[in-house]
This record gives structure tokens, C-alpha cells and sequence, in this order.
């Protein structure tokens, strides 16, 4: 399929087909729920807790192709109760890299074993580590809408006490709040927004969704809402892009997303700061 | 003169763990609106002080009293502002918004239309005199601008006993007299009691209306007359020490390998 020149006429032959409706709805809410625990994971420096939570899912999800379940039930198990450890280690999860690795490491090698005991497609290993969007079914679009509702209203529950233990863990603590729940809580919710996002870029590619965008936005803003809603916007925006160039190049949609999350990231970092500056200096002069 | 009642009593109170014990036998009575500096060598136990007062920590034996009841973890009349220097993150957060979540950081829920915290959070910054950088990111600012910003975090909560864990580590003299100053307004003003943890008691001598100084296992408290002196000293370390003084009324403790009263740092 090629690209005509009226993008209106692009779209509507695009959402012609069922598997692209599938892939902007479910892409749609992964990307709101990525930008926004995303946030909470650059802030509390959880970017490598993320990162082994993937793939510790990645284990959960060869075990669910070899039992004949859709992935994303191994995978939520899978991060969950991965998630659950980590939050247990203690109140710096980012210092149990040495720990954390090991484990991960483990898990990677019995999601090899899994797979290789999987007489079925070798696609499989594909799509979970470089995610499949365009075959999203149905049923996984409802459940990671449902999914997506059960974060949106748990974060929106624990927001300012997340925010605040995030911040200023020895203060909150003090105040009263329950740091290692909120920790718990927190884990639990990356479980589940690295699992949906799995679906999309795979378990290799999750950084485009959960920290790219997060640490883009914070280049731009200073208030976590705002932060929170840029990062989102630039999770949103690539996931659509992304499925759109997808739709009419024969590229993975998975690689056009994380490229244009690493462009924001590269433009917001070095381009920004130089406009800024321009802008300031001219006002000076004037 | 400030209501004089007793928020913190302590009778022959041990902390430490079973096994280890950090100091015994501390006897402490502290009033409302007092100024109260807590002195001693590195490792003597300061911070668990505040542990037990906090209640993160239970008393080995004796009995600890805060507002007439035992020590209770999230005690809003408590604030405490924990030893730190640079912000623990690169992140970049406007000052502003970690004052607000001070008052309002225990609340669950969104709360979108509530602005309250943000109100009570700029009177109190303009109160430390940090209006000036509210806005800023918190990893931009300078040590002493960051103290403020603590101390707006801690005071926004309206607590009436204050805890500052080394709020003046890290600052040059003139920003150390300047916080100093402020912190005593703000006892003074709002008639809050303050423990502030410190190395130094040299700058803290005008301000202060008692001391707790930690050493050796031991703990002294009263008033700086009482506690500074040759004879309650060498009580505490335990070796006959000497407390000089010079023309200003500054203290140096000599005969110890830790000279408190020298500014070493």
C-alpha cells in the first residue's frame, strides 16, 4: 500500500480495515497509560525495575504461548509477582541493580527455554520482543481498555501520596504514609503498564513508551500534571504515527515508534534549549 | 513569654536496639516555643533522637511522652525536614509544588479543583523569603535556597514541633547566620519548638533556650548555662574536659578528640 497525497483519503482507507481499528484502539490506551506511570517511573529512577519487569515478562509470555493462552496473561502474571519482589527488596529498588539483574537474567533464559519447547511459529518470539500491534484480537483490545481504566483510576487514587513518596520518601514516611504500600502499589502498576506496552513494542522496545516519553516532557515542564499530560501527548502521538507510517510502509510499526520518541527526545533535548536561548537574547537586545 | 508547657518528657529513656544500645538514660522535658539544639559527635545517636520522637523507632526501655502520649508515626503536629544537601534527584520539579504536597501530599484521591495546598504554600514561601525561586526546579537551587524550601515544606502543615536534622551542614557562615535567623522568627512568630541537629553550637548560642548534647552514650540536657560547662561535660564524656570561652561567647570544648566547639569542617 502507498501513501496518496490527500492524508484524509489515507485514514479512511486505513480504518477500513478491522485490524487497524484494533491496533489504534488498543495502541491508544497503552500510550495514555505508558505516559503516565512512565512519569512516576523517571521520577522514582525506576527505568532499570522497568526494564527487568519487561523482561521478567518476557518468561510469563513464551509460558503462555506454550500452554496456548494469549501472552498477555503471562506476562501479567509474569511482571506482577516480579513487580512485588522488587517492591519488597527495599526502598531503593534502583540500588538492587546487581540483584534485580541477576534475576532478570534467569528469567531470559527461561523464556528461551519455553519457546524452544513451543513446536508452533517462531514468529511468537518475534512479536513478544518487538511487539505485534497489527494483531491485536478483540478480546486483548477490551482488556487492556479495562486494564487501562484500572490504572487510570488507581493512579488518580494515589497520586499526591505516589507523588509526595516519590519525591520525599523520609518526609512521607515520617508524615505517616505507607512508603513500602505505595512502593508495592507502584510496582503493580508498571507490572500492568509494561505488560499492555508489550503488546505494542514488544518486551526489547519498552523504553520507547515507558521512559522516552516521561523524560522528554520533564525537559519541558517543571509541574508533574503538566509533565504528565506532555508525556502522554508524546506517547500518543508516536503510537499513531507510528501505526499510520506502519500501515503503508512494510517496516515494523514497533521500529517507527521508538524513532520518532528518540527525535522529540533529541529535538526537546538539543533543539529547545537553543530556541529558548535564541528567543531570550533577542528580547534582550530589542 | 509563650505558654510554657511541656510537649516532649522523657524518663530514663534508652534507645538503640536489644543488644546495642546508642544512649541511656535520658531525661528530657521540652517546652512549647523552645529553641533547642541537639550537640554530639558523629555517631552519637542525634538522628535517633528523632527517630523515637518520630515514631520510626521504639525505646529500648523508659518512657518517651510527645503532646502527653507516646510517640505515634504520622503525628500532624509533627514536622521534620531529614539531613540532606542536594535534592535526591536530578528531577526537574518546581520547588513550589514539593511545598504543596506538604499539606496536602497525605491526601488520596486527584483533588483537580482543590488549590488550597497552592495558596497555603506560596504564604508560607513568601513567610522563609523564598518567593523568589518557588518557581525554580529544586535541582537548580543552591544549598541555603534548598533549606528554605525544606523548611517551607515542613512549616505549611502548621505542626507545632519543628525537626530539623542538620539543616546548616554544607552552608558558608553567612548563609548558616541567615537560616539561623530565620529558623528563630519562625519559632519565635508562630510559637513552634525546635530540636535542630548541628555540629557547631558556636552560631546557634544567641537563639538558643536549651541543649541536648549527646556523647559517649550519655545525654546532657538544660539550658546552654547548665549543660556547657567544664564540670557537666567531662560528666558526659566521661574524661575531665574544658569548656573556654571567648570575649563573643563562644565555646570551645578542649580535652576531646572531637572538638565540637573548633570549626573544623
Amino acid at each position: 500500500m502507498t501513501f496518496s497525497i490527500n492524508p484524509l483519503i489515507d485514514l479512511q482507507q486505513m480504518f477500513q480495515y478491522q485490524f487497524m481499528q484494533h491496533a489504534f484502539e488498543a495502541g491508544t490506551v497503552v500510550a495514555i497509560i505508558a505516559g503516565i506511570v512512565g512519569y512516576f517511573v523517571v521520577l522514582r529512577r525506576s527505568s532499570f525495575a522497568a526494564h527487568a519487569l519487561s523482561h521478567i515478562g518476557f518468561s510469563g509470555a513464551a509460558a503462555a504461548v506454550l500452554v496456548g493462552v494469549s501472552p498477555v496473561y503471562g506476562l501479567l502474571l509474569f511482571t506482577s509477582v516480579g513487580g512485588l519482589g522488587i517492591a519488597m527488596l527495599g526502598r531503593r529498588a534502583a540500588n538492587r541493580d546487581v540483584e534485580i539483574g541477576i534475576v532478570l537474567a534467569l528469567m531470559l533464559g527461561l523464556g528461551v527455554l519455553f519457546l524452544s519447547l513451543y513446536t508452533g511459529y517462531a514468529t511468537e518470539a518475534y512479536s513478544i520482543l518487538f511487539g505485534e500491534i497489527l494483531g491485536v484480537s478483540f478480546s486483548n483490545v477490551l482488556l487492556t481498555l479495562i486494564a487501562g481504566v484500572i490504572v487510570i483510576v488507581f493512579i488518580s487514587f494515589v497520586y499526591r501520596p505516589l507523588l509526595f513518596a516519590s519525591l520525599d520518601e523520609d518526609v512521607a514516611e515520617a508524615k505517616g504514609l505507607p512508603v513500602v504500600l505505595l512502593g508495592i502499589i507502584f510496582m503493580l502498576l508498571v507490572a500492568v503498564a509494561t505488560s499492555f506496552a508489550v503488546q505494542v513494542v514488544g518486551v526489547l522496545l519498552i523504553f520507547s513508551l515507558m521512559v522516552t516519553p516521561a523524560a522528554t516532557a520533564q525537559l519541558l515542564a517543571k509541574r508533574p500534571g503538566r509533565v504528565i499530560i506532555i508525556s502522554t501527548v508524546i506517547a500518543l502521538i508516536a503510537t499513531w504515527l507510528g501505526l499510520f507510517i506502519g500501515f503503508f510502509e512494510p517496516y515494523p510499526v514497533s521500529f517507527f515508534i521508538t524513532t520518532i520518541v528518540f527525535f522529540f527526545y533529541l529535538f526537546v533535548r538539543f533543539i529547545t534549549p537553543r530556541i529558548k536561548n535564541f528567543v531570550l537574547v533577542s528580547e534582550y537586545e530589542t | 513569654m509563650s505558654t510554657q508547657y511541656e510537649i516532649i518528657t522523657s524518663k530514663n529513656l534508652v534507645a538503640g536496639y536489644p543488644g546495642k544500645i546508642v544512649w541511656r538514660d535520658a531525661s528530657l522535658s521540652i517546652n512549647r516555643g523552645e529553641f533547642v539544639a541537639v550537640i554530639g559527635p558523629n555517631g552519637a545517636g542525634k538522628t535517633t533522637l528523632f527517630r523515637l520522637l518520630l515514631g520510626l523507632q521504639q525505646p529500648v526501655s523508659g518512657t518517651i511522652k510527645i503532646f502527653g502520649a507516646a510517640p505515634k508515626r504520622g503525628n500532624p503536629q509533627i514536622s521534620y525536614v531529614p539531613q540532606r544537601h542536594i535534592f535526591d534527584s536530578d528531577a526537574n520539579v518546581e520547588s513550589l509544588e514539593l511545598v504543596r504536597l506538604g499539606f496536602s501530599g497525605k491526601k488520596w484521591g486527584l483533588g483537580l479543583f482543590s488549590h488550597e495546598d497552592r495558596k497555603a504554600a506560596l504564604d508560607v514561601l513568601e513567610d522563609v523569603g523564598a518567593t523568589d525561586f518557588a518557581h525554580r526546579s529544586l535541582g537548580v537551587l543552591s544549598g541555603g535556597e534548598l533549606q528554605r524550601i525544606f523548611l517551607a515544606e515542613a512549616l505549611v502543615s502548621k505542626p507545632t514541633l519543628l525537626l530539623l536534622d542538620e539543616p546548616l551542614s554544607n552552608l558558608d557562615m553567612r548563609r548558616e547566620r541567615e537560616l539561623l535567623q530565620l529558623i528563630n522568627s519562625v519559632v519565635r512568630s508562630r510559637n513552634v519548638t525546635v530540636l535542630l541537629i548541628a555540629h557547631n553550637i558556636n552560631p546557634l548560642l544567641p537563639y538558643l533556650d536549651k541543649v541536648i548534647y549527646i556523647a559517649n552514650g550519655k545525654v546532657a540536657t538544660g539550658t546552654p548555662k547548665e549543660v556547657l560547662t567544664s564540670a557537666s561535660l567531662s560528666a558526659l564524656f566521661g574524661v575531665q574536659v574544658e569548656v573556654l570561652q571567648d570575649s563573643r561567647g563562644n565555646i570551645a570544648v578542649v580535652g576531646i578528640e572531637d572538638c565540637h566547639g573548633c570549626r573544623t569542617e
